[in-house]
């Protein structure tokens, strides 16, 4: 990793600020992304809502309040949250988000990125688990049985867009749709985001497949493994699912719609990279908030089919590439 | 050599036409299979037309034409017709349930990608090089056929097995003669208007179009 640092030269210090600023991007950007769904979600109901930055407010009435544990709880309950935020703040600092060369652009691998995300979602369902309560177990089981078709569908999305560029470095699979904006339109790029749409959509646990605002025993995933946590563990948890989403957004955002990516380190093109990310996540956002607004949650045992559909929408992109090219 | 956009857009209908058979495969809602159908239709004519102007093949572009009124808007029609007198139709219980339908797909592609492989490297051009898609869509819609039970999933089957048969003629051949096209178009019409007839006439007499319940005779 020291050579990695070592042969960037001159820009390490502009390198690793921007990859600060990805961090905080993502951690600022995450609530207040899921604030603007709520939003949406909200006035397409017809009603106020709650404020966009709802979100951070949630955080900070956490953070204030006494740090509690549930009974017989051991370390893994504590560690949980930590490895969650950790591993979402390390994929936020090498994925190309605000600008396409971080700090350890080499280490911006499609598999590095999917298996820390992985990572996060393990330390939770293991979180989850560690309070031995019923709910506790069962959204554990439910997350990993999802998570178990969601993250190859993933992963074999990106492969997709990674056959075209010739490389599985995000950095570099976003230099190069920069550089040929023709493949924007290709059939791989259309299907792999129709497949990355569906994974993103169960990843962060959104309608048809979780239900966010509700605690239904019947059909709650996500919130069934937190039930446990409260307090500053709860702030942690959330900040780490808030900055899953961000980051899973903003890298459909870049690897799709390239556009703004700021390519040349400077200022001034960090400060556009940083707007074009908010803008398009925004709107990406919006679109997911409008879906879920018009449609029905599934029922548990279809979610599989949607995960599937998405799994082999990735696998036609991937074969769709390997033709074409 | 055909390069460019030309290139481009029948890259992009041939992706459409495959990824359309595997929606085939994911949604239960019959109408949504119809529209799939129909923009394969579509697909397909945009394919044909892409290459006739490209040729400046006129007999290709009445092909082209042929395939989007037949294909595109008379035979998704019949079906629609079909559907809607029997509101709320879904394919309820395939034999094979839809996921293990879907990985079973993605194996079908894959293995149409190596067997085609074989076959277009003996002549490699932009265009041969996309038949793998052309196959799979054939091998998907051949899945269809046999796992499906209701009678218009099955009709989708056959179709989706000819619009790949017609996609792979495409894009091998540059084009089937005028006459061949106008055939195999003109049959597979006459296919669903049988099965019109058969799905009104079954639902007169049983009051269901499940084609699994007339395995046996009946007095």
């Amino acid at each position: 990793m020291l050579t990695v640092l070592l042969a960037t030269g001159p820009g390490l210090l502009t390198r690793i600020g921007a990859s600060v600023l990805q961090v905080v991007a993502v951690g600022v950007g995450g609530p207040l992304l899921l604030g603007l769904m709520g939003k949406i979600r909200a006035r397409a109901e017809g009603r106020v809502g709650p404020p966009i930055t709802q979100g951070l407010l949630d955080l900070r009435k956490l953070v204030r309040k006494e740090a509690i544990r549930a009974e017989h709880t051991s370390a893994v309950a504590a560690l949980a949250p930590l490895v969650l935020v950790a591993s979402a703040a390390v994929a936020a600092a090498v994925t190309p988000l605000v600008t396409s060369r971080p700090v350890i652009a080499g280490g911006a691998d499609v598999f590095v990125v999917v298996y820390l995300l992985l990572m996060g979602s393990v330390a939770l369902a293991l979180g989850g688990l560690d309070a031995g309560t019923a709910f506790g177990g069962m959204g554990s089981s439910r997350a990993m049985t999802i998570g178990a078709i969601s993250e190859p569908a993933l992963l074999v999305a990106v492969l997709a867009l990674a056959v075209q560029a010739h490389t599985s470095n995000l950095t570099g699979i976003v230099a190069a749709s920069l550089s040929h904006p023709e493949w924007l339109a290709s059939p791989e790029r259309l299907l792999a985001l129709a497949a990355l749409v569906v994974v993103v959509i169960a990843e962060t646990g959104r309608i048809p497949v979780d239900n966010p605002s509700t605690h239904l025993e019947l059909t709650m995933i996500h919130e069934a493994m937190i039930l446990e946590y409260a307090g500053p563990d709860l702030a942690l948890v959330t900040l780490g699912e808030a900055m899953r989403l961000g980051l899973l957004l903003g890298l459909v955002a870049n690897l799709f719609f390239p556009w703004g990516v700021d390519v040349s380190g400077g200022g001034f093109a960090m400060l556009v990279g940083l707007v074009a990310l908010g803008a398009k996540t925004a709107a990406i956002a919006v679109l997911v908030a409008l879906v879920e607004v018009s449609t029905a949650k599934l029922r548990l045992f279809r979610v599989p089919e949607l995960l599937a559909g998405g799994f082999v929408l990735a696998v036609v992109a991937v074969t769709t590439g390997l033709v074409t090219r | 050599m055909r390069t460019g956009a030309a290139l481009d857009v029948v890259e992009l209908a041939a992706g459409i036409v495959l990824a359309g058979a595997v929606v085939a495969l994911w949604r239960k809602d019959l109408r949504a299979l119809i529209s799939v159908l129909s923009l394969q239709g579509a697909a397909l004519a945009t394919v044909a037309a892409v290459l006739a102007v490209h040729d400046g093949d006129a007999g290709l572009g009445v092909v082209a034409g042929v395939v989007l009124l037949a294909k595109g808007l008379v035979i998704p029609g019949l079906l629609a017709r079909v559907v809607r007198a029997d509101p709320g139709s879904r394919e309820t219980a395939p034999l094979v349930n839809v996921p293990a339908s879907l990985v079973t797909a993605a194996v079908l592609v894959v293995v149409s990608y190596l067997v085609a492989g074989h076959l277009t490297a003996l002549f490699p051009d932009p265009l041969t090089r996309l038949a793998p898609l052309g196959l799979a869509t054939v091998l998907v819609g051949f899945f269809v056929l046999v796992t499906r039970r209701k009678a218009v999933s099955q009709i989708v089957g056959l179709l989706l097995v000819d619009n790949g048969v017609a996609l792979v003629a495409f894009l091998l051949t540059a084009g089937v003669p005028l006459l061949v096209e106008l055939g195999a178009s003109l049959d597979v019409l006459l296919v669903v208007i049988v099965l019109q007839v058969l799905a009104t006439s079954m639902r007169a007499r049983f009051g269901h179009i499940d084609l699994d319940q007339l395995r046996e005779l009946h007095d």
